[in-house]
C-alpha cells in the first residue's frame, strides 16, 4: 500500500488520492467458495433471460420476462399484473427479512460475495492478473516506462473488461424483450434508442465501477455497508485477527530467543490479497467486505509453519472475547442458531409460505365496479329507478374467455349494457373478453323504487368454461331519500 | 479587534492553535477559519463546461431578455412555435376523425363502433364545458332543467330528436327551425278562475296516480278536456309536437305538488334553450347528441 503521505495540499489535506491496490492472488476454502458463488451468480445472469416458456399465442415464449410496454411481469409459471404488486411487495419485506438473518448471522456477507460489485470487480481483477500477472508484477509494470508491450497488456484488459462490461449491458435488456429477437435486432440495428442506451449506460457503468473504482464503491458510495454495520450485534460472525494469538508478531522464523512471541509471523500476506486494501490486523474495519481472502491467505501461512489454521477467522465479538479469556472456540453451527437468527428466519419462511399460499390460490380473472356517482339514481318515466355502473372485467388469462355477470341480491333487479339495449334487460350478462386483458363495459341497473335509500348487493362475476372461478364486487343501489 | 480575536492571537496561531492544517481561506469567525481546500479537479471541468454550454445555450435559444423582445437565438426556435406545432400536430391527428364525425348522420353510426365511442368521448367533453351551467355536470338537470339520464323526453330522445333540439334550441326567436310552443297563462291571463284552476289540478292529480278521485276531480276533467287536452291529449300523456309533457308518469319537470301545479297551471312554463347550431360547429353538436343519447336514456 502507498504511504499516507500521498496527500494534495501539501501537509493533510483532507483530500487522500486513492491508493492503487493490487490484491495477490490466493487460493483456499472462501477463494472456492467465491468462485461458486460467481460461477452461479453469473450463470444466472447470463442464461436466464434465454429460457423459453411455451405461453401460447398471447404471450411472449420468454420464462422470465418484464414487459414494461403491457405492464405484465412473466416468471415461469407466474404471471404478476400491475395491480397484483403486493406480491412485488412481499418480496421486498423478505428481501428485508433476510437480509436482517444474513447479517446478524454472518454479517456482509452479500458484500463479500453475492454483491455485483463483488463479483464483477473479481472477475475483472481476475482478467487484470492473467494480462499482468500477480501483484508483484502489476506493480512493476505500473512502474515501468511505457513500452510497446505495457501498451498492448493495457489494451488487451480494457478490451476484455470492455467486451465484459458489453456483454453485461447487453444481458440485461433481455430481460425486458423476447430474447432473440431483441438480440437479432440489437446486432441488426433495428432495435430500440432505448435498448441501445440502456446497453451503453450499464456497459459504461460496468467498465467504471468494476474496473476502475472497484473497492471505491463499497467504502464511499454504498450505502449498504452503513445499513449492515448497524445490524450486526455481539454474535454476528465477522472477520476477526485475533490478536491475543497473534500478538506479539515476530518477523520471519528469527524468533528472539526468550521473548514471547504470538502466532503472526508479519509476513503482510493478509494485507496483500485484501480487494479493498486494508490490514484486518488493525481490527475490524468499516472497510471490510467479509470475503475472507485474508482467511485464506493466513490459514496458507499457518499451514506451512505448523500453527493451527484460523488466526484469522470468522468470530463473533463474543466468542471472541470468550477465547481471549482461554475459552476453546465455538462452533460455527452453534454461532449461527441463535434465538434471534432462528425468529428472523422463521418469520422469513411464514412470509415465504404465505406468498405461495396466495400465489397458488389467485384467480385470473377480476371484477371491478365503480358506481356512477353522478346522478347517483336515476328514476325514469313509470316510476322505476336506475343506477349506471362503470365494471371492469379483467382476464388474465392468455386465452380469450367468457365470463358470466349476475346480480346478487336486489330482488327486482335487471341489468342491461349502455346504449339502448334495455329490452335484454336481465339478471345475467354474458361478456367475451380478450386475452390479457382489461374490458371496462357501463352497466344499467333498474330497480322498483321501493326499497333502501342504499340497498347493498353485488355483482358476481363467474367464469363460462367451466372453470370454479368467481369473484365478486360488493356496491350498493340507491334510491331517492336520505342517504344513510 | 474584539477581545476573542486577541486571545486567538495571543495563542499565536491564524490557522489554528497548531499551524499543521491546510492552508486558509483567511477569513475568520469568532475564532471559526475557513480552510481553503481544492476542488476535485473532474468538478471543476464540469463547472467550466457548464459554463461554456451556458455561454453557447444564450447564444443559440433566444435567452436574453430586452426592452421589447428578447433575443432571437440564431436557430429561429421559440416555445411558442413549438407550442404551434405541438397544436398542429394534435389537430392533423384529429381531424379525419372531426370531419368524419361531422359529416356522417349521427343517427346513422353504430352505436357499437368505435367512431360512436370516440364521439361520446368528445361530447362528454364538449357537454362540460357548454351544458353544466344548465344540465349540471352529471346530466342531472334541476327543477327547470330536465334532467338528460332518464327516458322522459319532452321533445323526443332519439338522436334525431336531440340534434334537432340541439341546433336549433328550444323556444329560440332568432332561429325559425326553433322548438316553439306556449302554454297558456291560465290563471294570469283569466282564462281560467282560481276555483276552475284548482279543479283542473286535482284531476291532473288523479291522472298522475298521486290523488284518488273526488268532486273537484270530477268538476276538473272537463275543464281539461276542454283547455288542456289540446296539447296534452285527453289522457294527459303529452305530445311531443309541441313538447307538452306527459302529465301521468313519475317526472315533472317543475315540480307534482298541488303547489308547483297550481303554479304552472296559473302562470304557464316555457323553458328556453340556446340554439346551439349558430355557435357550435357541426362536429361538436354531433359528439354532444352522441353523449347526451349516450346518458342511459336515449330512445
Ligand atoms: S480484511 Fe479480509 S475479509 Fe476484509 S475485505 Fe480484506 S481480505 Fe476481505
Ligand atoms: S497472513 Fe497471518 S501471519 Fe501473515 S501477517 Fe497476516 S495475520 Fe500475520
Amino acid at each position: 500500500m502507498a504511504g499516507h503521505d500521498d496527500r494534495t495540499g501539501g501537509s493533510g489535506g483532507l483530500y487522500v488520492r486513492r491508493a492503487d491496490i493490487f490484491p495477490r492472488a490466493i487460493d483456499g476454502f472462501y477463494r472456492r467458495l467465491k468462485w461458486a458463488i460467481m460461477a452461479v451468480t453469473l450463470t444466472i445472469y447470463y442464461v436466464t433471460p434465454w429460457l423459453r416458456w411455451d405461453r401460447g399465442a398471447y404471450a411472449p415464449d420468454q420464462a422470465v420476462l418484464v414487459d414494461l410496454a403491457n405492464r405484465r411481469f412473466y416468471f415461469f409459471d407466474i404471471e404478476i399484473w400491475p395491480h397484483e404488486f403486493y406480491y412485488v411487495a412481499g418480496l421486498l419485506v423478505m428481501a428485508g427479512v433476510g437480509l436482517f438473518l444474513v447479517t446478524s448471522t454472518v454479517g456482509r456477507a452479500w458484500c463479500g460475495y453475492a454483491c455485483p460489485q463483488t463479483v464483477w470487480t473479481d472477475l475483472f481483477l481476475h482478467i487484470e492478473r492473467a494480462i499482468d500477472g500477480d501483484r508483484n508484477a502489476q506493480i512493476r509494470l505500473r512502474a515501468a516506462p511505457l513500452s510497446a508491450g505495457k501498451i498492448a497488456k493495457r489494451v488487451l484488459k480494457h478490451g476484455i473488461w470492455l467486451l465484459i462490461a458489453l456483454l453485461t449491458g447487453g444481458a440485461w435488456v433481455f430481460y425486458f424483450a423476447d430474447a432473440p429477437t431483441l438480440a437479432r435486432d440489437l446486432l441488426t440495428g433495428d432495435a430500440a434508442v432505448v435498448a441501445y442506451s440502456t446497453v451503453a449506460v450499464l456497459a459504461f457503468t460496468t467498465y467504471v465501477l468494476g474496473g476502475w473504482m472497484r473497492e471505491q464503491v463499497c467504502i464511499y458510495m454504498c450505502p449498504w455497508p452503513r445499513i449492515q454495520s448497524a445490524m450486526l450485534d455481539e454474535r454476528s460472525l465477522i472477520v476477526t485477527y485475533k490478536d491475543w494469538r497473534g500478538e506479539p508478531r515476530s518477523r520471519g522464523m528469527k524468533k528472539d530467543a526468550g521473548a514471547p512471541t504470538g502466532d503472526c509471523v508479519d509476513c503482510g500476506a493478509c494485507a496483500a490479497v485484501c480487494p479493498t486494501g486494508i490490514d484486518i490486523r488493525d481490527g475490524a474495519q468499516f472497510e471490510c467486505i467479509t470475503c475472507a481472502l485474508c482467511i485464506d491467505a493466513c490459514d496458507d501461512v499457518m499451514a506451512r509453519i505448523g500453527r493451527p489454521r484460523g488466526l484469522i477467522d470468522y468470530a463473533t465479538l463474543e466468542d471472541c472475547k470468550a477465547e481471549a479469556a482461554g475459552a476453546p472456540p465455538v462452533s460455527i453451527a452453534r454461532t449461527m442458531l441463535r434465538p434471534r437468527t432462528l425468529l428472523y428466519f422463521a418469520l422469513w419462511g411464514v412470509i415465504g409460505l404465505a406468498m405461495m399460499f396466495a400465489l397458488g390460490n389467485r384467480t385470473r380473472m377480476d371484477l371491478s365496479v365503480a358506481h356512477d356517482r353522478n346522478p347517483l339514481w336515476v328514476q325514469l318515466s313509470d316510476g322505476a329507478i336506475r343506477n349506471a355502473y362503470t365494471i371492469k372485467l379483467r382476464n388474465m388469462e392468455s386465452r380469450p374467455r367468457d365470463f358470466v355477470l349476475t346480480l346478487d341480491g336486489l330482488a327486482d333487479g335487471a341489468m342491461w349494457e349502455s346504449l339502448g339495449n334495455e329490452a335484454e334487460s336481465a339478471r345475467t350478462l354474458r361478456f367475451s373478453v380478450a386475452p390479457d386483458s382489461v374490458d371496462q363495459r357501463r352497466i344499467y341497473v333498474r330497480a322498483g323504487a321501493d326499497g333502501g335509500a342504499a340497498e347493498p348487493f353485488a355483482f358476481t362475476l363467474s367464469a363460462a368454461d367451466g372453470a370454479h372461478e368467481t369473484d365478486k364486487a360488493e356496491t350498493r343501489f340507491d334510491r331517492p331519500g336520505d342517504q344513510p | 479587534m474584539t477581545d476573542r480575536n486577541a486571545k486567538t492571537d495571543k495563542s499565536g496561531a491564524t490557522g489554528g492553535p497548531e499551524k499543521t492544517g491546510p492552508k486558509t481561506m483567511g477569513h475568520e469567525w469568532d475564532g471559526i477559519e475557513e480552510l481553503d481546500n481544492p476542488m476535485p479537479r473532474w468538478w471543476l471541468w464540469s463547472f467550466y463546461a457548464s459554463i461554456v454550454f451556458a455561454i453557447g445555450y444564450c447564444i443559440v435559444y433566444p435567452a436574453i431578455p430586452l426592452a421589447r423582445s428578447a433575443t432571437a437565438g440564431t436557430f429561429g426556435w421559440t416555445s411558442r412555435g413549438d407550442l404551434k406545432a405541438d397544436i398542429e400536430k394534435v389537430e392533423a391527428g384529429r381531424a379525419e376523425f372531426m370531419r368524419t364525425v361531422a359529416t356522417t348522420p349521427i343517427e346513422q353510426i353504430d352505436p357499437q363502433s368505435p367512431l360512436m365511442r370516440q364521439a361520446v368521448e368528445g361530447g362528454r367533453a364538449a357537454f362540460k364545458v357548454h351544458c353544466v351551467q344548465c344540465h349540471g355536470s352529471g346530466a342531472a338537470g334541476s327543477k327547470g332543467y330536465p334532467n338528460l339520464n332518464d327516458d322522459d323526453w319532452l321533445w323526443g330522445g332519439d338522436r334525431a330528436a336531440i340534434r334537432q333540439t340541439l341546433v336549433h334550441g328550444i323556444r329560440q326567436p332568432d332561429d325559425d327551425k326553433t322548438r316553439l310552443s306556449m302554454m297558456p297563462a291560465f290563471g294570469r291571463d283569466g282564462i281560467l278562475t282560481a276555483d276552475q284552476i284548482h279543479d283542473v289540478v286535482s284531476h291532473v292529480r288523479v291522472i298522475a296516480g298521486q290523488d284518488k278521485a273526488d268532486a273537484s276531480a270530477r268538476r276538473g276533467a272537463p275543464l281539461f278536456e276542454a283547455n288542456c287536452a289540446v296539447c296534452h291529449g285527453s289522457d294527459g300523456k303529452g305530445l311531443r309536437q309541441f313538447g307538452a309533457p306527459n302529465l301521468t308518469d313519475r317526472i315533472w319537470l317543475y315540480g307534482g305538488d298541488r303547489d308547483s301545479v297550481t303554479a304552472t297551471v296559473t302562470n304557464a312554463r316555457g323553458g328556453v334553450m340556446p340554439a346551439w347550431g349558430q355557435r357550435l360547429d357541426p362536429a361538436t353538436i354531433n359528439m354532444l347528441t352522441a353523449y347526451v343519447h349516450s346518458l342511459g336514456g336515449g330512445e
